[in-house]
């Protein structure tokens, strides 16, 4: 696992591991194919995981269903990881009111039990939904690596419309079936706008 | 794995889209949407509506800035709260703020969650207004505390006197559920805009609007594995919120309706004020979207279709309303109280009788005679008309409900009440807030979600033909 040499980075050492020997240049971010249809952006996902790319990702300006099942892309996580949160908030919400109104400063209203119960769900609920919505916020941004303002692909010009009216698939220099020329050629037949290099 | 042939239309098994009335008007693709929606912010250049409504709004806030000066010099009993009316204008406008902040939240997350697709139109728009909605109740409790300076008492916080909050007081439990409203309410709105501010980054032209806008898009390129994640925490929020929308305003009706004062005490109270503030908050994103969709041209996108479905929400809140109204009277009569009957008589016929019949007249009479009629309800005066009075008539209803205090069990204990210019100041003030910080959102924000739209838009235009959050889950 040993990058053969030192100047390449991470993403360079991965790919040394698949075996392919030491980049030839580590400048190169990956190979950008542009589409004028989400629907084209889509079967162009399903194309090259065919032919068993795992490296590469869509970029739409709006959510493309279609596209990212293609890339096989199982169901997200994020249910899991809101769940995990808002279970967590509501058990401190509850033992929190639990232990502060019965041990941390023993309240007797009214002669009711110290535990209470129902009286604590209004904020059992509210820690809950609080506690799901910001581990979901903040889970996203992890997940997804944001906020990352340098990204590679904002190099190129073509990119500026993704957020606008074009969609494009990228292969990425770091998958093991990359190669400059045979990928390329490949893109070519996926029926697209253009095919651009993106440097590092 | 075998290459998958994808559907480009709608699949063969499921029935054909009904036929609809168009969400978007015109012939718009992908771009113009961007520049008609995105251009608002972008170009700088404002319509004269857009300098009255924030210079008024701003002349307002001045006079809240006065009123809570002088607060914070003389005390509260500047305002004309006292015995048995302790809380004044300050729980009846915490009251109204938080259920019009409702609004957004029902049309954000409840009508999302119900494929309602004429929300996407109008739902950055009133979870805007849910947040400012929102500060501007937060800011009523905080002032009548006397010494807002130490609102953190009411978090629980380890302090010297170890003392804590009492978690079974629905009062806490206000705090938890506004605090919680808030947050969430704010994380929901920016996920939304995320994408959005990708877009205006680049789409801007000049520098500071392509920094300022890049960083809040925490450079959010649009990947199709981080639209697949987007979806699933943006649907999980929907359906959490709804929950949550139902709960805040439940639980400030506990404050009421855990006390033992005649009519407060009714089970009826929390459907009833939910209910209410939905019918308030609908009526506040209509009186404010109507004239900002003529300054800036955006009726293909705020159609009169649109128009049509809001008055008819109005018009079912506003029977759950006065189907309240009507139980309240109905169950003191039945249920043999000679309390909860003589605080009804009261209330109608006592000192404040005229505000009770305010009540009734704005909220029920008015716009629930005009809002069956198609004309109306697409008209533009006439819906103006009718939110206001919808306003006005909510604002009087929590009027109502805590002037009761001035007549209940005891004659001894009874009283009066009256606001100080103070209290008026302070309301107006808070008028000022809201608007203010709206026009400023029209102008810094793209006011209508453009992703959103850009998805909505059929797929023969270049759109995804439809929300896929809503349809097909992720």
């Amino acid at each position: 696992m040993t990058p053969t040499t030192p100047a390449v980075t991470p993403g360079h050492a991965a790919h040394d591991a698949h075996g392919h020997g030491p980049p030839a240049e580590p400048t190169v971010f990956g190979l950008l194919a542009e589409f004028e249809t989400a629907d084209g952006m889509s079967h162009a996902a399903a194309k090259v995981q065919a032919a068993g790319y795992t490296r590469y990702d869509c970029y739409s300006p709006y959510p493309v269903a279609d596209a990212v099942d293609a890339m096989n892309f199982p169901k997200s996580e994020m249910g899991t990881v809101m769940f995990v949160g808002g279970i967590t908030g509501a058990c401190t919400g509850f033992f929190m009111q639990y232990y502060l109104n019965a041990y941390g400063y023993a309240l007797n209203v009214g002669g009711r039990p110290y535990l209470s119960w129902p009286s604590f769900i209004p904020i059992t609920f509210e820690m809950m939904v609080l506690t799901a919505a910001l581990t979901g916020l903040f889970g996203l941004m992890a997940l997804c690596g944001l906020p990352r303002y340098h990204h590679p692909l904002f190099n190129s010009k073509a990119f500026d419309r993704a957020s606008r009216d074009r969609f494009f698939l990228c292969i990425e220099f770091v998958d093991p079936k990359y190669d400059a020329v045979t990928t390329r050629a490949f893109l070519n037949e996926l029926h697209p706008v253009s095919v651009e290099e993106v440097p590092e | 794995m075998a290459t998958a042939e994808l559907p480009t239309t709608r699949p063969a098994g499921l029935p054909p889209e009904p036929e609809m009335h168009p969400l978007i008007l015109n012939k718009h693709g992908l771009v113009s949407i961007g520049d008609a929606i995105g251009g608002v912010v972008l170009n700088g250049k404002h319509p004269r509506g857009w300098w009255i409504g924030f210079l008024s709004g701003l002349a307002m806030l001045q006079i809240l800035a006065v009123s809570v000066a002088w607060l914070f010099y003389m005390g509260v009993g500047v305002w004309g709260i006292n015995v048995p009316v302790a809380w004044g204008f300050a729980i009846v406008n915490f009251v109204w703020w938080i259920g019009i902040g409702h609004a957004g939240t029902l049309i954000s997350a409840v009508l999302l969650l119900m494929h309602q697709k004429w929300r996407t139109s109008i739902n950055r728009f009133s979870e805007a207004m849910t947040i400012f909605a929102v500060m501007c109740a937060g800011l009523f409790p905080l002032l009548h505390m006397g010494r807002p300076w130490f609102f953190y008492w009411l978090y629980p916080f380890p302090n010297v006197a170890g003392v804590w909050p009492q978690f079974r007081s629905p009062l806490t439990w206000d705090v938890f559920a506004v605090t919680t409203y808030f947050t969430v309410s704010l994380v929901f709105w920016y996920i939304g805009l995320i994408p959005d501010l990708a877009a205006l980054r680049d789409q801007a032209h000049k520098r500071w609007q392509r920094i300022v806008y890049g960083l809040l898009s925490l450079g959010w390129r649009g990947s199709a594995i981080h639209w697949r994640r987007y979806e699933k925490v943006y649907l999980i929020l929907g359906g959490i919120s709804t929950p949550l929308v139902l709960s805040v305003h439940t639980v400030v009706s506990f404050d009421f309706a855990v006390s033992i004062v005649p009519l407060w005490h009714a089970t009826i109270f929390p459907p009833f004020f939910v209910a209410g503030a939905i019918y308030s908050g609908f009526a506040m994103v209509v009186a404010i979207a109507l004239p900002v969709r003529r300054w800036y041209k955006l009726e293909d996108f705020f159609t009169d279709h649109h128009m049509d479905i809001m008055g008819k929400v109005m018009l079912a809140t506003g029977f759950l309303v006065t189907y309240g109204y009507f139980s309240e009277a109905w169950m003191a009569w039945y249920g043999h109280s000679l309390y909860e009957w003589g605080t009804t008589m009261e209330r109608m016929f006592g000192p404040y009788g005229w505000s009770y019949w305010c009540l009734i007249g704005f909220n029920c009479v008015f716009p629930l005679t005009l809002l069956w009629s198609k004309k109306i309800r697409t008209n533009y005066f006439w819906m103006e008309m009718i939110c206001i009075s919808v306003l006005i008539g909510m604002w009087f209803e929590r009027y109502v409900i805590v002037i009761t205090l001035t007549r209940e069990y005891i004659p001894s204990s009874w009283g009066r009440y009256a606001p100080t210019i103070w209290d008026y100041g302070t309301m107006v003030g808070s008028m000022g807030l809201f608007l203010t910080l709206f026009f400023l959102f029209i102008r810094y924000l793209p006011m209508i979600s453009i992703t959103e739209m850009r998805e909505l838009l059929p797929r023969k235009q270049g759109g995804g033909g439809g929300h896929s959050i809503m349809e097909n889950a992720p």
